[in-house]
């Protein structure tokens, strides 16, 4: 960092700048000034509801079912939210999960590896999806929607006829007898707090946030995330390496793609060919619901977990309701719509009250 | 004031600068001298190669002809970093904040203090809402809230972080983007006092406008362009504001615009009620 020009301070600009000055914020408007406050908010209203008309959600048990789905979600809620800050979306998140896990399979069972290195080449791989994605929206200067569409398709088609083509169903399976499985079970699938079982899933996913929050309010880079995604011709004009933050973005989410399919592997001891295609909205919708920004430049990574958890929650409390789980497409519908009606009023406020 | 002796060469001297798009002469011929503790005003209207000009200041094209000195020493800039390494620093009018990131967020964006090593290595949060805050106080802001989005903040105030980031930053000439061209009157009287106060600090000011009553005011130094052509330089001693705004205006060009609308109201006058 350069000095300070040494210069002799002068005087602020005296009377006529009063009515510049900015006005002091209460404690009430910082606090809307949270992208996070809605889907704190929606979480607690969801959980309140479940608690109350169902027996089982308000249990420890039951809340080990709820984490449990909200967790895998959440892991990607946050890389995507991250993505979404930088300004970009990613429709080849969802599909990545079955990509992952179905490679991590073919190499422990039709290739032999030990999982480790199934599972060190399987991020590997992510990370080089990643870069595709990035470097082709960079270089093309074309939406990221529909570049990750062509990827998501490709990854599709990939998936279901490569699976067939190599074991000749729709799903690899023998993972139980693979080399190294049950040191990469417990890392990456196994459970907890007997006789809760909760998902080790559940502490990958508060680990991420954390880390993803540090990164977004404190590192460097998370400057640059919000910067980029903010307005990037301003950030290249200071020097933020645009290209690389976002290329890195497409990294991060494609490989937390692969941790939760290398995870829902895992855990199954196999994968379907179609794992995860239709997930990525759910994802965007946990970020949105989260307080992301649809035009980026604005969002949270603990707003996006509590979007996960929203959608969590209400997937297994339509259960214990014992209602049919197809309706949990509507709620997430509605949340979506409430979440960008909310977002925008929030920040309108929070922007208006201040003037 | 001036901050350099009278022998120091200017921070910037220019003779002759000649740029060539293909067969467009963007502009041809410009000289003129950018001392710290003063003003440049470049006039002129759109198209008459005012962001040509700017541009190769700050090290986004190469002159094809003529001389670029900084500090008395001839100098081509390869790119917009050889410009800011030499203490070159431009503010675009929209193109400096991102609106939806907080103050001290913006000013320190690209280059963050940092503080701790290793994982915990992070940004020194305290030492930038700090240092924003007294910069932006030498500029006759009182920021409350560094907190406050900078979207938040009006035309005038986000010129004002831009200003105070450059300097911080060890800018020793400001290049200024038609600072005021979108702002009101009040908001631009605001602007203009940040850029005495640069001046007062002793930095080297380009201000680019196409509104003489706005460069007036403030410049030492007058440079009019039109069609890529230096049309006249002066020293503020030597020219008055009516001769300004004439020049701007291309003088002639503008005397029989008024001719023209004279005869056109005294014949809608001469018209049957």
């Amino acid at each position: 960092m350069s000095e300070p020009a040494t210069l002799d301070p002068i005087e602020p600009a005296g009377p006529g700048s009063v009515d510049e000055r900015l006005a002091k914020v209460g404690a009430l408007a910082r606090l809307l000034r949270r992208p996070e406050l809605g889907a704190l908010l929606g979480a607690l209203a969801v959980l309140v509801f479940f608690s109350v008309t169902t027996e089982q959600f308000g249990t420890i048990s039951g809340a080990a079912r709820w984490t449990d789905v909200a967790s895998t979600l959440g892991i990607m809620a946050v890389a995507v939210a991250l993505l979404m800050i930088g300004g970009e979306f990613d429709l080849s998140a969802g599909v990545m999960t079955g990509t992952t896990g179905l490679l991590m399979g073919i190499l422990a069972t039709e290739v032999g590896m030990n999982l480790w290195i199934a599972i060190l080449l399987t991020f590997a791989f992510a990370a080089v999806i990643g870069v595709i994605n990035g470097v082709l929206v960079i270089r093309t200067g074309l939406p990221s929607f529909i570049i990750t569409l062509g990827t998501f398709f490709i990854l599709q088609g990939v998936n279901l006829g490569g699976t067939k083509a190599i074991t000749g169903t729709v799903r690899v399976s023998g993972l139980l007898s693979a080399d190294g499985y049950d040191s990469a079970q417990r890392v990456f699938a196994s459970s907890f707090w007997e006789p809760n079982n909760f998902r080790i899933s559940v502490i990958w996913w508060i680990a991420i946030t954390a880390l993803a929050t540090w990164v977004l309010s404190r590192t460097r880079v998370g400057n640059w995330i919000f910067g980029v995604g903010g307005d990037r011709v301003a950030a290249r004009n200071v020097g933020v390496p645009v290209a690389r933050v976002k290329i890195g973005l497409f990294m991060t989410t494609a490989m937390a793609a692969a941790l939760v399919g290398i995870m829902i592997a895992l855990r199954l001891g196999g994968q379907q060919a179609s794992q995860g295609i239709g997930e990525e909205f759910n994802y965007i919708i946990a970020a949105v619901a989260g307080g992301c920004l649809l035009t980026g430049g604005y969002g949270s990574a603990v707003g996006a977990a509590m979007g996960a958890l929203i959608s969590g929650m209400t997937f297994i409390g339509i259960q214990f309701s014992g209602w049919n789980t197809d309706w949990r497409f509507l709620f997430l519908g509605v949340i979506l719509l409430l979440a960008v009606l909310v977002n925008t009023w929030v920040r309108n406020r929070a922007e208006a009250s201040r003037r | 004031m001036s901050g350099a002796p009278a022998s120091a060469p200017p921070v910037i001297e220019v003779r002759g600068l000649t740029k060539y798009f293909g067969s467009v002469i963007a502009m041809k011929d410009v000289s003129t001298v950018v001392k710290a503790g003063e003003v440049t005003c470049v006039l002129g209207d759109n198209g008459a190669g005012k962001s040509t000009f700017i541009k190769v200041l700050s090290g986004v094209h190469r002159h094809d002809e003529g001389e670029l000195l900084i500090d008395g020493e001839p100098r081509h800039f390869d790119s917009p970093r050889d410009a800011r390494a030499a203490g070159i620093a431009t503010v675009f009018q929209d193109l400096a904040t991102v609106p939806l990131m907080s103050i001290w967020r913006n000013f320190f964006l690209g280059s963050e203090p940092m503080k701790g090593a290793g994982p915990l290595r992070r940004i020194d949060v305290r030492f930038a809402q700090r240092t924003m805050r007294e910069e932006m106080a030498k500029m006759g802001i009182d920021v409350r809230d560094s907190d406050q989005l900078v979207g938040t903040l009006s035309g005038g105030e986000r010129q004002a972080v831009s200003i105070a980031r450059a300097v911080y930053f060890g800018a020793r000439v400001l290049i200024l983007d038609e600072p005021t061209s979108a702002l009101g009157v009040k908001q631009s009287g605001i602007v203009l006092r940040y850029i005495v106060q640069a001046r007062a600090r002793g930095l080297g000011v380009i201000f680019i406008t196409h509104n003489p009553h706005h460069a007036f005011p403030v410049g030492d130094r007058f440079v009019v362009l039109n069609r890529g052509r230096l049309m006249g330089a002066w020293d503020r001693r030597d020219v008055s504001r009516d001769e300004l705004v004439r020049m701007m205006a291309g003088g002639a060009e503008l005397e029989e615009l008024t001719h023209e609308l004279d005869e056109e109201l005294a014949r809608t006058r001469e018209k049957p009620q």
